[in-house]
């Protein structure tokens, strides 16, 4: 277990039925998911509990819940897309269409983007990463996804939240959504992370220490100098795995790095300073974590809440070492990994897999000489696609494969055949792990060679 | 009444409702390989009518709504689990799939004879003569559940506001 001071400072929102806390202008205080919320329902205020109606600014939507599950129930009602200006569809589960079945779907998809006149970026990378990567994201937005790990836009200061394709076809038909407005758990980081400790290794020690459920379907929002100093696309890992702790959103108040991202993405950031929670804002609870004394973690199969420090686990032999999705294989995620893999190659008995997050950020590795470290390595380079995370094409796991990944999720089954075993680490402990055959800490790769990243 | 119980444990994922491989096929396709991970029999053995029981966290992980549609394909009759998903939850209201909550489940056991009753939120062990007592919906579920689900529900209101503009 992560050792940490642990602090639960206020307790459940209404069990407590304290009086509201009032900011200095007389508004009551409110949490960073409320505000944003409110603006959405029309409302000054939103309180925890409260079912509204919310507006919606973006639907994002991909190959596997969109098209092809929306467009019947659309017909159904006779109804239109309440605005194709404000729909992106982004192709990831079927690429590459590998399958006869899959190929048909993308097909779909393709021709209905035409015929609906949305925004579609086809074959350019997961839903999650592309999104923001192109510019579609910006602080204060209430955006909904057809996808679970749609929190992941949370990250830039937006609420974001994954939704099934019927209640995706009704987003598309009215631009509205209800929810029950969440209470928000505070997750504080304080201190730094330590050399070959990532945001990763913050998600899986939460899920060990919270549980699956910790999120009840509530908001977390993730703060503290750690958190701070993370880049966009490790804060990203973070609100991405909000779902993995049963969270409804994952957010991060906007700062100075967030901004310097968008605007790279060619965003108007517009007000931004507004979107962070007010001090005094009742939360649900509050814990504060040291991340200095935070070890490299990995999870055993078949659960992200298996985690355990990486120095705790025992040496297990793996088949395999895949480097993957939206959680794993962001261009910081490549970046981190070749660190370790440069100039050395994976154990004999392994394959080492990579599927980079997306085409933006595999050019951009390659620019920088990260692409060519993988190769130099054996590695076997997938689509920039959901790939084997999401197990939905000819790549899967065989029967019996022990695999270590830098995905979200090691459900039994979901990457391949359900005798497969999936151990979860970071891009450095599945390199590590790729070069020493077994399931290695990646510090000692580090400091063998004389390199943090 | 022959309805039987299906009693699973915690955590039961959409990927075990649901596996990612068969989802480029049909919904038939789909339903032969549900629960096929944790309840090989599941499939083969499961009548319209019975109920599934589970621990906490029921549906947790992927957004796909098939995982609750594949349950309502094969006539299960409602879920009754101590907590739910929250993805799961919404899709399985919105497909018109009853998802219960029950703080004890102490006298559920697999195979037991049962019936299902959302409108009194009750689950009646019919052999036993046991009455688990249910979580309430709440009233817009219960509107959302009533109509049928969302489709049905939109259906009427886009006709209520097409019949207005008529007027």
């Amino acid at each position: 277990m992560v050792t940490q001071s642990f602090r639960k400072l206020i307790a459940d929102d209404e069990a407590t039925g304290a009086a509201p806390l009032l900011s200095a202008v007389g508004v009551m205080a409110q949490t960073l998911a409320q505000k944003i919320i409110a603006r959405a329902a029309g409302r000054d205020v939103v309180r925890p509990g409260d079912v509204v109606t919310a507006t919606v600014d973006l639907a994002m939507i991909h190959d596997s819940g969109g098209p092809r599950r929306v467009e019947p129930i659309l017909k159904e009602l006779g109804a239109g897309l309440f605005d194709a200006s404000r729909v992106v569809l982004i192709s990831d589960h079927f690429v590459p269409g590998d399958t006869d079945e899959g190929a048909r779907i993308l097909e779909f998809t393709r021709t209905w983007a035409r015929q609906r006149d949305v925004t579609f970026h086809d074959g350019e990378g997961i839903c999650h990463v592309v999104l923001p990567e192109r510019g579609h994201l910006r602080p204060g937005m209430f955006v909904v996804g057809g996808d679970s790990h749609s929190p992941t836009g949370g990250a830039f200061g937006a609420y974001m939240f994954g939704v099934g394709a019927t209640e995706m076809a009704g987003v598309l038909a009215t631009g509205e959504i209800w929810l029950k407005v969440p209470g928000t758990i505070l997750i504080e980081w304080r201190n730094r992370l330590c050399d070959g400790v990532m945001a990763k290794d913050i998600m899986l020690a939460l899920c060990a220490r919270l549980g699956m459920d910790g999120g009840c379907y509530q908001a977390i929002e993730y703060c503290g100098s750690a958190v701070a100093v993370l880049a966009m696309q490790e804060r990203m890992t973070l609100t991405n795995m909000a779902a993995e702790l049963g969270a409804q959103a994952g957010l991060i108040a906007p700062d100075e790095v967030t901004v310097a991202y968008l605007k790279k993405a060619g965003v108007e950031v517009g007000d931004w300073q507004h979107f962070s929670s007010d001090p005094g804002a009742k939360l649900l609870a509050h814990h504060v974590f040291d991340a200095a004394t935070l070890e490299p973690q990995v999870a055993a199969p078949h659960s992200p809440a298996n985690a355990e420090p990486v120095s705790q686990a025992p040496a297990t032999a793996i088949d395999i070492a895949y480097i993957g999705a939206c959680t794993g294989a962001k261009y910081q995620d490549l970046k981190y990994a070749a660190t370790i893999l440069r100039g050395r190659k994976p154990a004999p008995c392994v394959e080492l897999i990579v599927a980079p997050a997306s085409r933006h950020d595999q050019d951009r590795a390659a620019a920088e000489g990260i692409m060519q470290v993988f190769e130099d390595a054996g590695a076997r380079i997938l689509a920039n696609a959901c790939g084997i995370c999401a197990g939905y094409g000819n790549d899967r796991l065989g029967e019996d494969v022990t695999c270590i990944s830098s995905t979200a999720r090691n459900f039994k089954g979901r990457m391949g055949a359900a005798s497969s075993k999936v151990w979860l680490g970071s891009p450095l402990t599945v390199a590590a792990s790729a070069v020493a055959g077994h399931i290695a800490d990646p510090r000692e790769f580090l400091a063998e060679s004389g390199r943090a990243p | 009444m022959t309805n039987r119980i299906f009693l699973l444990g915690d955590d039961i994922d959409t990927d075990q409702l649901a596996p990612g491989h068969a989802m480029a096929g049909g919904l038939a396709a789909l339903a032969g390989h549900c629960l096929g991970a944790v309840r090989p029999d599941f499939a083969a053995s499961v009548k319209p009518g019975d109920v599934l029981v589970a621990g906490r966290n029921f549906g947790m992980g992927s957004s796909r709504e098939q995982a609750a549609e594949v349950l309502k394909h094969l006539g299960v009759a409602g879920v009754v689990a101590r907590t739910f998903a929250g993805i799961f939850y919404r899709n399985a209201i919105n497909l018109g799939l009853p998802v219960m909550i029950a703080k004890n489940l102490d006298d559920v056991s697999d195979g037991d004879l049962a019936e299902l009753d959302v409108v009194c939120s009750e689950l009646h062990l019919t052999e036993k003569k046991l009455v688990v007592q249910l979580e309430p919906l709440p009233e817009y579920l219960k509107r959302l559940l009533a109509d049928g689900g969302l489709v049905p529900q939109l259906k009427k209101r886009f006709a209520a506001e097409r019949a207005r503009l008529e007027d």
